[in-house]
């Protein structure tokens, strides 16, 4: 498996650490415990496409977020968790996509 | 057609003519008393002993593919009750000790057998951790024996003790642990449940759970629509699929786990050997294949199969410990798709919806469970009251903090 | 038999070898099962179940029959396929799954009990009495399975792994990927070229025809020639591609030293991880076998393997060979045979309209309904217009069709599907992203159709990557169509095998059907078929055909099981290669290293560091000597400890304090600048996720401390906290762990200590900038022993002289180093928690530090750790111990209420840490204890049945040391 990483391009899956939907960026305040149960536990868990967190944990220490396909594996998009925690535009993240487009995948 | 060596031989005198399907192929009908979602091993346990234990015979198991298909017939085929929190314990000692008593109840030779568990530490700190572990299994009235190098050495006498990296300090023996044929218990349970009249449906895929004013009435299937008042969801990994046409998110997230078998080779490694610190695990199966594995890769995934980064990893952890087998080759890898949940520990409850139950959450542990999990899913489904060695099992239990988290990594899917 | 003038062997070069005792010759290029053939060996080995002799099915590395063991000194490598092994000097092999003798095995008897032995028989007999399941019953199944046999000892042996890139890698060097290769290296690609075989060229070396009026053969080697001379092109002969994975990755394993005696500069295999941008599979078809009865006697091979073994090793396999064929290309074979001499005693051919040109009778419309010779094929029965001929024939070629080998393209579970006019499967477009397929593979069998399509996807290939590639020219060559009627088996009562190397025959198959195992998955797993070392390429379609028969179902509906990586097997070393012994792991060395080395200290794991155990003087005979020793000094004197292995993470900008609020539990902001403070990290789960101390070292620069084992867990915490939750704010983290050595300084005398080697004055939990000699260094004032400590840090380049340095001033104060052993008794006595107590399922509360949680401000983890089952008497709390008597107390062990039943249900927690406490005299404990802190006084049963240990002891306060931290304060 290969993950374009936005800041290093393409790169082997095994430089990448894996930690779970993108439910995790939306973090609760306070004692919500319904809130903190769908932010650390309940899931869509879709067989299809998804969304989550990788970290480039051997390479440029960017989390990224991921649109991938849980059955075929494909990567469609990259994004720097930052970016999109920040609200960058899309214009921005389809520039950062765009090394994932040729190559490898 | 009860099994025996007798019937063996006397079948063979005749040309073997006389064997009589193993089991039915029903047509659904319109309506069930129960339906359990899944023909898995744990789905058709849940059926066995919804007709044996509680007498309830109009069900049917909805399969979408055939009977067995799930991760009851891609894994490593371990048997043990060696957990160590309060909540897994009885659980996991109750299943080994119907696991006991299998071939017996079912007539049908699952090969259980008992080979011993060694699970193998390599730090004082794990050492300890191991001897926590092994008194729990012991107070919980199962078995456990601490070994030192030597006598790990005794017993595994062809591990790689001059290793440097991570030296061998000891083990902790289970000897109740073991193997049994992975298909064989679907199938034995499958046979013994259609025996007592369940209805064993394949090819039929649920694409729908029927609720009206917050009860279950029934399910929607490939093979049209099916009115029942109690439906189980027993999928495993597709827990979340399933769970989603009743309009729930579950603690759930499916993985992937490889695991691997070689080629037959002649007798070379008699116990279960797990090697934590590597994430390996091997035994030899009667057949002679080396079945080993590993980790899940680590990421959400339908795709049952794996990547390389893993499997190289659980091959090196292989020849680190035991450089024996690197001249063994690998026939198949394949992969499985695990329900992991928050803590890695399971789920049988009730559901918000009346009558809907959820059987879920074995992460990579459900061969060892399919007796006992059916044994208590029967219970909850038959008496709506929770069995007293799952109770711990609750499906809010993240909510609320009342957490069964073996490994303690904590609320992500992936760690356990 | 040789034959004279025929093959691409080396006939100038003899070489000698052995095959169960025996010394043969062979030639240079001969595999084991050619140069076997070819001295007139035909039984190789005993098949699995039944222990029927075999001889060799195949030419290449689907071979069910011909597995040895190829033995060395001290060492053997089992199931080696005969078809691939290439002969050297000095090769010795050895028939397997046979006792006492190849020729005579004793359980052959199992062939007489094949009655007994039907399929999934065991599954319905072995039950009783239930003991001698494990006593007798299964060891004995054990012993009778398996094939080839380890030795037992340690692979010793080099193995090696690689990555390589290209933009196309190319699957067979047959006809249609030698046109892929040219077609892509000629554009400019950067190319690799893999196949299985020593030499390139696939059928193209096997078959006789002709390309632009040339042998074959020699077109091939020309291509070779171009491609190998090319820069951007990389051939890998010996390499077989055996899985494919996500994004273009493919795992192939190359035989780098297995046709030469062992080299000790040489790795056997290596095992490669080949990214390709596109990929062509041009893998070639397998001829496949047809079922009729005894079909599995020495003697009897595809006939396309006959072919192999004529025209490329100059071998007849046979002296008087028949062929069995339900289409045209096996009688290629007879022709091939015959021009060379030898003699074809019949062609059977399945078709009744097969054309009869062959100077050789041929029955048209007949099939082979038997066969004679136990260990040799003697002769055949035909069934010919109604009669049985009975033929003498030593050799006999079948040929049920061929099969695409389509394994590669459904490694990522696309499936194949069924092609009714070549009665096989093959692959659908789009199954691998980024896989074409081309030639045999695709189902197109002619030379010249395999050139053209080889081209044809290369250039498809090529302009997926975005490269201009104008056609090749390509040379004539045959160009004939392939016919054939479809033939599964051949009815009749006797057994007829499908799966070789498992004995799975057509009843088995039946049995399974009648039982009701009617899926494709549930026969395959209740027969073995097609789970056995050739993985069901000789025998899976042949198997599913007469399953859909058995059915009433077609072939399509069906259905196929599961192609799964590897291709062909892989050896666990080479897929395992560098794991072994330190390689497994990266090792990590304190710049102290070799200076505790030389002192004696043992040097143990710690994650990936080593650390020392503890530091021997003269006269002491045992570890806790030493340690007992150490603590006192500390408690006495001053010690120094390398402790460079905790996290050191540094952390700047405008909102570094107010981003330390967020993953601390308790405030940093407030923290002046000069001072450090104890922090606690929760989990987003609200259970605690390390601890440590943070220094200010200037207005927005802080410099945090974590655990050794929790290191990289808190780096990879922060960055995500920072990146995912403060996107917006001015903080930036980097791990600074390997940059600065750092050393402790604790005990009485650290003070007397550091004046010798700097000036400044710190109170305690305060930091500063200090100069040790030349170097900047950093000062900090904290204690995990209990005593006056410090921890001086200096660039990793200076830590090695530091540390002898601090000894050399410690040793003149009565002091010295301590080790791990020390450091965890000064810390118990202390109560200090590590990862022993924070096991990940321990909260604040459990810890007692619920205070630390500020109630002023959020925290990560914080609404988490709020929740029911997190708080409250029913949790386990952390406590001291202390033994009743001078026993030893036993980490691990569990906690019982005096007087109750020793049980899960009584169950009152657990032992976390111990130690001998030479401080306090006697064996200290931390523990976990229900509802603990307020139990403090109580009595409670320590019982560790493991270790046969049970007392009673004391529940007290964690803290046994200077509770009130007068040491530490100095």
């Amino acid at each position: 498996m290969r993950i374009t990483c936005p800041l290093c391009g393409p790169r082997d899956r095994r430089e990448f650490y894996y930690y779970g939907s993108e439910d995790y960026l939306t973090r609760p305040e306070g004692e919500d415990w319904d809130a903190i149960d769908a932010h650390l536990h309940l899931r869509d868990n879709p067989a299809g496409r998804t969304r989550d967190l990788w970290y480039h944990e051997m390479g440029c220490a960017s989390w990224v977020l991921i649109t991938r396909d849980t059955v075929s594996h494909q990567i469609s998009d990259v994004v720097l968790v930052g970016d999109a925690a920040a609200g960058i535009s899309a214009k921005m993240k389809s520039k950062a996509k765009a090394p994932a487009k040729g190559g490898a995948q | 057609m009860r099994y025996s060596g007798l019937k063996v031989i006397t079948e063979g005198l005749f040309g073997n003519k006389g064997w009589k399907p193993v089991w039915r192929d029903p047509a659904p009908k319109a309506e069930y008393d129960a339906i359990i979602i899944g023909g898995g091993g744990h789905g058709l346990s849940t059926a066995y002993y919804l007709a044996k234990n509680h007498g309830l015979t109009n069900i049917a198991v909805l399969e979408k593919g055939y009977i067995g298909s799930g991760n009851i017939g891609r894994n490593t085929t371990i048997v043990r009750a060696n957990y160590f929190l309060p909540g897994n314990s009885e659980f996991y000692s109750h299943s080994l000790k119907l696991w006991e008593g299998l071939e017996a109840e079912l007539n049908y030779n699952v090969m259980h057998s008992q080979r011993g568990l060694i699970n193998l530490f390599h730090s004082d700190g794990q050492r300890d951790a191991f001897v926590r572990r092994g008194n729990s299994m012991i107070n919980q009235g199962d078995d456990a024996i601490l070994l030192d190098r030597d006598g790990v050495r005794e017993h595994l006498p062809y591990l790689d003790f001059e290793q440097t990296r991570f030296p061998i300090y000891g083990g902790l023996l289970h000897p109740r642990g073991g193997t049994a044929r992975h298909d064989a218990v679907a199938w034995g349970y499958a046979r013994g449940a259609d025996r007592r009249g369940v209805d064993l449906i394949q090819n039929c895929e649920v694409t729908g759970i029927d609720i009206e004013g917050g009860r279950v009435v029934g399910v929607q299937t490939t093979r049209g629509a099916i009115k029942a008042r109690k439906v189980g969801m027993v999928v495993a990994g597709r827990s979340g699929q399933v769970a989603a046409m009743a309009g729930m998110r579950l603690p759930i997230e499916s993985h992937i786990l490889q695991a691997f078998v070689t080629e037959g080779l002649k007798p070379v490694i008699d116990h279960v050997v797990s090697f934590g610190m590597g994430h390996f695990y091997i035994s030899q199966s009667d057949k002679g294949g080396l079945v080993f594995g590993g980790d899940i890769d680590f990421y959400a995934s339908y795709a049952s199969r794996g990547n390389l980064p893993m499997v190289e990893h659980v091959m090196e952890a292989g020849m680190t410990l035991m450089p024996m087998i690197g001249r063994a080759k690998v026939l198949r890898s394949w992969g499985g798709i695990m329900d992991m949940t928050p803590d890695g520990s399971p789920i049988i409850d009730k559901t918000p919806v009346e009558g809907l139950f959820v059987d879920a959450g074995w992460n990579y542990g459900g061969f060892k469970a399919v007796p006992a999990s059916g044994w208590c899913m029967a219970h909850l489904m038959a008496t709506g009251e929770t069995h007293e060695v799952a109770r711990r099992f609750r499906l809010d239990r993240f909510k609320t903090g009342h957490l069964l988290d073996e490994e303690g990594t904590g609320s992500q899917h992936n760690l356990h | 038999m040789r034959i004279e003038g025929k093959g691409l062997i080396d006939r100038a070069v003899p070489v000698r070898f052995r095959f169960d005792g025996v010394d043969y010759q062979g030639f240079k290029g001969d595999t084991l099962a050619s140069a076997l053939l070819a001295n007139g060996v035909k039984l190789v080995g005993r098949s699995f179940k039944y222990h029927r002799p075999r001889g060799v099915l195949t030419a290449g590395s689907e071979e069910p029959n011909a597995l040895v063991e190829i033995i060395e000194d001290r060492q053997q490598t089992p199931n080696v396929r005969a078809t691939v092994q290439e002969i050297f000097d000095g090769l010795e092999a050895k028939s397997q799954n046979r006792w006492p003798s190849l020729g005579f095995d004793v359980l052959a008897v199992n062939d007489l009990a094949a009655p007994f032995l039907s399929a999934g028989f065991y599954y319905k007999t072995f039950m009783w009495p239930r003991a001698l399941w494990e006593r007798l019953y299964e060891p004995v199944i054990r012993r009778a399975a398996g094939l080839g046999s380890l030795s037992g000892r340690h692979d010793e042996a080099d193995y090696e792994k690689a990555y390589a890139f290209c933009d196309l890698l190319v699957i067979g060097a047959g006809p249609a990927g030698l046109a892929a290769a040219l077609q892509a290296a000629r554009a400019g690609a950067d190319v690799i070229l893999a196949d299985e075989h020593p030499v390139m060229g696939g059928r193209l070396l096997a078959d006789t025809g002709a390309m632009d009026g040339k042998p074959a053969a020699d077109w091939a080697a020309a291509a070779l020639a171009e491609l190998g001379a090319m820069p951007n092109v990389r051939l890998m002969p010996r390499t077989t591609v055996t899985g494919v994975y996500d994004g273009g990755t493919y795992g192939a394993l190359e035989r780098v030293g297995l046709h030469l005696p062992a080299r000790p500069d040489l790795p056997r295999e290596c095992f490669w991880r080949i990214v390709a941008g596109q990929a062509v599979l041009a893998a070639g078809a397998q001829e496949r076998m047809i079922a009729f009865a005894d079909n599995d006697r020495p003697g009897i091979m595809t006939a396309s393997a006959i072919r192999t073994y004529l025209n490329r090793y100059g071998v007849a396999p046979g002296k008087r060979i028949t062929i069995f064929a339900n289409n045209d290309s096996a009688r290629q074979t007879a022709r091939d045979l015959m021009a060379a001499g030898v003699e074809v005693a019949a062609i059977i051919d399945v078709r009744a309209d097969a054309p009869v040109a062959e100077d050789c009778p041929v029955y048209a419309g007949a099939v082979v309904v038997g066969t004679k010779g136990r260990k040799a094929l003697r002769s055949i029965t035909v069934l010919h217009r109604g009669a049985e001929i009975e033929v003498e024939t030593d050799c006999l070629g079948v040929s049920g069709g061929w099969n695409p080998l389509v394994h590669l393209t459904c490694h990522m579970n696309g499936r194949p599907v069924w092609d009714a006019g070549i009665a096989a499967f093959l692959p659908k477009p789009g199954m691998v992203p980024g896989m074409r397929v081309a030639g045999a593979a695709a189902g197109e069998f002619s030379t010249a159709g395999c050139l053209a399509s080889g081209s044809a996807m290369a250039r498809e290939a090529m302009k997926a990557l975005g490269r201009k590639a104008a056609p090749i020219t390509l040379p004539t060559a045959e160009d004939g169509s392939y016919e054939l009627l479809p033939l599964w088996e051949v009815k009749g009562k006797r057994r007829a095998w499908l799966d070789f190397a498992n004995d799975v025959t057509i009843k088995d198959v039946r049995l399974s059907a009648q039982e009701n195992f009617a899926s494709v998955e549930h026969m395959k797993r209740y027969t073995t078929q097609g789970m056995a070392p050739d993985q069901g390429k000789n025998s899976n379609m042949g198997a599913l055909a007469v399953l859909a028969d058995a059915t009433g179902r077609g072939i399509p509906e069906t259905g196929t099981t599961t192609f799964r990586p590897p291709f062909s097997p892989v050896s666990i070393a080479a897929m395992g290669a560098g794991g072994r012994a330190e390689g497994f792991a990266p090792q990590r060395f304190l710049t102290s290293h070799t200076a505790s080395v030389e002192r004696g200290a043992p040097m143990i794991e710690a994650g990936m560091w080593y650390r020392p155990s503890y530091f021997p003087r003269p006269g002491e005979s045992t570890w806790r000597e030493a340690c007992d020793r150490e603590v006192a000094m500390v408690r006495s004197a001053v010690g120094v400890a390398d402790v460079s292995t905790l996290g050191k993470i540094d952390i700047q900008g405008k909102d570094a304090a107010r981003f330390l609020d967020l993953v601390y539990t308790n405030t940093f902001s407030t923290l002046p600048v000069g001072r450090v403070r104890y922090g606690l990290m929760l989990r987003a789960d609200g259970h605690v996720l390390d601890d440590g101390t943070t220094a200010r070292l200037g207005d927005t620069h802080f410099l945090m401390t974590t655990t050794t084992a929790a290191a990289g867990l808190v780096m990879r915490h922060l960055e995500f906290v920072a990146q995912a939750y403060c996107a917006d704010w001015d903080v930036r983290i980097i791990s600074v762990t390997e940059n600065w050595a750092q050393f402790a300084v604790a005990g009485p005398k650290a003070k007397p200590l550091l004046d010798t080697i700097t000036t400044v004055d710190l109170p305690f939990m305060g930091c500063a900038p200090v100069q040790v000699g030349q170097v900047a260094a950093r000062l900090f004032r904290i204690s995990f022993s209990g005593e006056q400590g410090y921890e001086i840090a200096v660039p990793a380049r200076y830590g090695e002289a530091l540390f002898r340095d601090l000894l050399a001033r410690a040793e003149t104060l009565g002091g010295g180093a301590y080790g791990m052993e020390a450091l965890n008794v000064l810390r118990i006595e202390k109560g200090f928690i590590t990862h022993a107590e924070i096991h990940g399922r321990t909260t604040a509360f459990d810890i007692g530090m619920e205070k630390m949680v500020s109630a002023k401000k959020d925290c990560i983890g914080k609404g988490a750790a709020a929740r029911p089952g997190l708080v409250g008497p029913q949790r386990d709390q952390l406590v001291g111990l202390r033994p009743v008597t001078d026993a030893a107390l036993s980490a691990g062990a569990h906690l019982f209420n005096p007087g109750e039943e020793v049980c899960r249900a009584n169950d009152q927690g657990y032992v976390t840490s111990v130690c001998y406490s030479p401080t306090l005299g006697g064996s200290l404990g931390l523990a976990f204890l229900r509802n603990g802190r307020a139990r403090h006084g109580e009595m409670v049963r320590l019982v560790d049945h493991l270790r046969k240990i049970d007392l009673l002891c004391e529940v007290c306060d964690p803290v046994f040391h200077d509770k009130e931290g007068v040491k530490l304060r100095g």
